[in-house]
């Protein structure tokens, strides 16, 4: 097995970047995560998250070339991903009309300092990370498949 | 008094970079440097003598915090500042593809 | 209520679009007509609510005002939101015919309800804060736009645009940031009652420069309106409508007028410093477009010369400037965006845009000769169309204050609008029709609906000035802006 030569290895980053990428990345995305879920109680929130779980995808196209990334996550995907998240934080706002107001927070509140608790913000902080991750992934990937034939003059 | 003078100094720099560089990438470095002036401003407004950061975790009482306001109201800001620059940077590369060259006084198609 | 639906709405719908809109046929077409439809008449049904309740605070999240969000719907509002939505549904049904042409339709009707997301949320927000991140909307979806069909010209255009649009957004965040810094609140009518506690001081003028520069960007102002000859008429024709007949009045003249009758209150150095940028602005884009040969460049420098009739008429302060400059920013975005479909379906059946190629187009283009000479003539002031009415106010409201030097310049660059509007009916619609141009046909059906529909506005818009309707609409609008700082009485009375 070892003197199989797949496509993947040629593109991509050298053998070291490539092992080492495999052990953080997906600590990286963890981390990413725990940030979205604990916006209501420590700094963070769904910006932040969001562009985390972006780069933790961004690092895996640099480290092991577009097409392995591309599988991971396509770009139909991030674009479905994307409006998902829009549609979800327009939903939940909508859904404040319950309680009587647009954006109204009609959760039970729950005990203050808990992770399920503040009403409505961890649901937005989850869909705004929907939304920023898969934009930012989608404008990375836009960028790096645009062909730039160079014209002579 | 001096950090709001540093503050005028960077945004003075993000301005002679879009007046004075021909580099299509440099002018969009300096519309990076201004919003990253104005962005400093608004955060330093929220200061208060002696604060520390605004986060309430158990056990501690709401005293002596910087203002958090600003912090928020500049988290969009960033966020919107990103956008721009997206936009900007892919608008760019395919004016490169256009006219094949970065320089802006080359790309002078529109006059009059 | 019905408030958070003119932000909601739009914004939903363009998602919505961005999703089925590749898989679906056709849905991205007829999904926003309804979208804009519903948005149109909603705005007819705020003219009735005002009539009933008067002014309407909705409380986002149900927050009391000053600690959380407020969307106020006064006349001013109003009139506003009809203007808008009505312009925005007759280019959508317009854009049916026209954006064939082009590749990714579904992509030109997610940035467009994106950009009327924006322009609905800037004219119904109490915050500082929301106008400027609504006004960012719309002003990045209005960037994508412009570069819509990836053409040389529409490329650095976009580019230009862009960057001056950029640099005009962060003086606005630094003007928030100071008035933040010095009366720590972000509500309208808290900011408004506070400085008229705290009286004049250094700082609040140096606030309105930066707002003056920065909206007065986005409003085309001499010397800030060089980004327009360039970004309008790259633009492709429905979003040159747009663009020339809503967005510049949204996020610059309404913005302009907002803050400073309402918030920081008009002094007669803001309110010269307005006349005087309204006078040059008149001049310099009637002078400019003399010598245009391309036929949308001609109508972008004329939105710069009668943007500047608008911003004199309100700059004045008195009570019918302000009524003539609202009415004549009403006219203007209905004749305006009417001559600018028409160079779209010129475009769209001959193309090209250069006035020296044309002629003798109204032989074989009935509906677009006719409707560009209605426009034409209503915005040269011919009697009895609506332009007349609007520019005979502005000048009667300029000799009422004593202006006498103003009204005569506004009266020589009414005759100068006349001669190269005169040239444009010439070179393109009368005369003989070149032979290359023989073949041509007029435009689809959804194109020649919405050119019907505003020509029929353009002609019968003097009679807003009938006195029963002009009560309930126009003085209305007006009376809020001479309220001045008493907005913030009537707001802070109508939370409940």
């Amino acid at each position: 097995m070892a003197n199989r030569v797949t496509n993947s290895d040629k593109q991509g980053m050298t053998l070291i970047v490539k092992t080492i990428t495999r052990l953080t990345v997906g600590l990286i995305l963890l981390y990413g995560i725990y940030i979205v879920t604990h916006g209501h109680l420590s700094p963070g929130g769904g910006f932040a998250g969001g562009v985390i779980i972006a780069l933790s995808f961004i690092h895996l196209m640099l480290a092991f070339g577009k097409d392995l990334a591309l599988r991971k996550l396509s770009q139909g995907a991030s674009s479905f991903f994307e409006s998902l998240g829009a549609i979800m934080f327009l939903t939940i706002a909508l859904l404040g009309f319950i309680g009587g107001y647009f954006f109204f927070n009609f959760f039970s509140k729950g005990k203050p300092f808990n992770l399920l608790s503040a009403g409505i913000i961890p649901l937005c902080n989850i869909a705004i990370c929907l939304k920023v991750g898969a934009g930012l992934f989608a404008v990375f990937v836009a960028l790096i498949l645009l062909e730039v034939p160079i014209r002579k003059k | 008094m001096m950090i709001y003078l540093m503050c005028l100094v960077l945004f003075s720099t993000g301005v002679y970079c879009i007046l004075v560089k021909k580099n299509l990438i440099k002018i969009i470095i300096g519309i990076g440097i201004i919003e990253y002036a104005v962005n400093l401003f608004f955060i330093l407004v929220g200061y208060r003598l002696r604060g520390r950061a605004p986060i309430l975790a158990k056990e501690q009482v709401i005293q002596n915090m910087v203002d958090p306001l600003p912090q928020a109201l500049v988290l969009t800001a960033i966020v919107i500042g990103l956008a721009a620059t997206a936009l900007i940077v892919a608008i760019a590369i395919r004016l490169y593809e256009k006219y094949g060259t970065f320089d802006i006084t080359k790309i002078r198609r529109l006059k009059g | 209520m019905i408030l958070p639906l003119f932000v909601a709405i739009p914004l939903g719908s363009a998602f919505i679009v961005s999703l089925l809109g590749k898989k679906l046929r056709g849905f991205a077409d007829s999904f926003s007509n309804l979208a804009s439809f519903s948005l149109f008449s909603l705005s007819l049904f705020s003219l009735l609510l005002i009539r009933k309740f008067g002014t309407i605070v909705y409380k986002v999240g149900g927050w009391i005002p000053p600690i959380g969000i407020c969307m106020v719907l006064d006349s001013l509002t109003s009139f506003m939101l009809v203007t808008i939505n009505l312009v925005a549904f007759l280019v959508t049904i317009y854009s049916m015919g026209y954006m064939e042409r082009y590749t990714a339709k579904w992509k030109f009707y997610t940035l467009f309800l994106l950009m009327l997301a924006g322009m609905n949320g800037v004219i119904v927000t109490g915050d500082m804060f929301n106008l400027f991140v609504f006004l960012e909307i719309a002003a990045i979806s209005s960037y994508a736009l412009v570069a819509f069909g990836v053409e040389q010209e529409e490329l650095e255009a976009s580019f230009k645009y862009m960057v001056m649009g950029s640099l005009a957004s962060s003086f606005i965040l630094l003007g928030i940031a100071l008035l933040y810094s010095y009366t720590s609140s972000l509500n309208m009518a808290d900011i408004s009652h506070l400085l008229a506690q705290k009286g004049d001081s250094k700082i609040v003028f140096f606030v309105s420069v930066l707002f003056i520069m920065g909206f007065g960007l986005k409003a085309a102002l001499v010397p800030f309106h060089a980004w327009l000859p360039d970004a309008h008429p790259s633009a492709p024709a429905p979003i040159s409508a747009m663009l020339s007949g809503v967005l510049i009045k949204a996020l610059g003249v309404y913005a302009l007028a907002r803050i400073f009758f309402n918030v920081l209150g008009m002094s007669s150095i803001s309110s010269s410093i307005l006349m005087v940028l309204g006078t040059i602005s008149m001049v310099l884009g009637g002078l400019l477009a003399l010598g245009q040969e391309d036929i949308k460049r001609l109508f972008a420098y004329s939105s710069i010369s009668q943007i500047g009739y608008v911003v004199f008429g309100i700059g004045m302060g008195t009570t019918l400037g302000i009524l003539a400059g609202l009415f004549h920013l009403f006219n203007h975005a209905t004749f305006k965006s009417l001559l600018f479909l028409n160079s779209g379906s010129i475009e769209y059946a001959t193309g090209t845009r250069d006035l020296r190629k044309m002629g003798g187009l109204s032989s074989r283009m009935p509906v677009t000769g006719y409707s560009s000479l209605v426009a034409s003539m209503s915005i040269s002031g011919i009697p009895p169309l609506s332009g007349f009415w609007s520019k005979l106010l502005i000048i009667l409201a300029a000799i009422e204050a004593k202006h006498f030097i103003f009204a005569s310049i506004a009266v020589l660059i009414s005759i100068l609008t006349l001669a190269y509007y005169l040239k444009v009916q010439r070179s393109a619609f009368f005369g003989e029709l070149p032979d290359a141009l023989r073949g041509i046909k007029e435009v689809p059906l959804a194109m020649k609906l919405s050119m019907l529909a505003l020509s029929i506005i353009c002609i019968f818009g003097g009679l807003l000035l009938i006195p029963g309707i002009q009560k309930n609409f126009l003085n209305l609008a007006t009376e809020i802006l001479m309220n001045g700082n008493s907005y913030a009485q009537i707001v802070f009375g109508s939370i409940k």
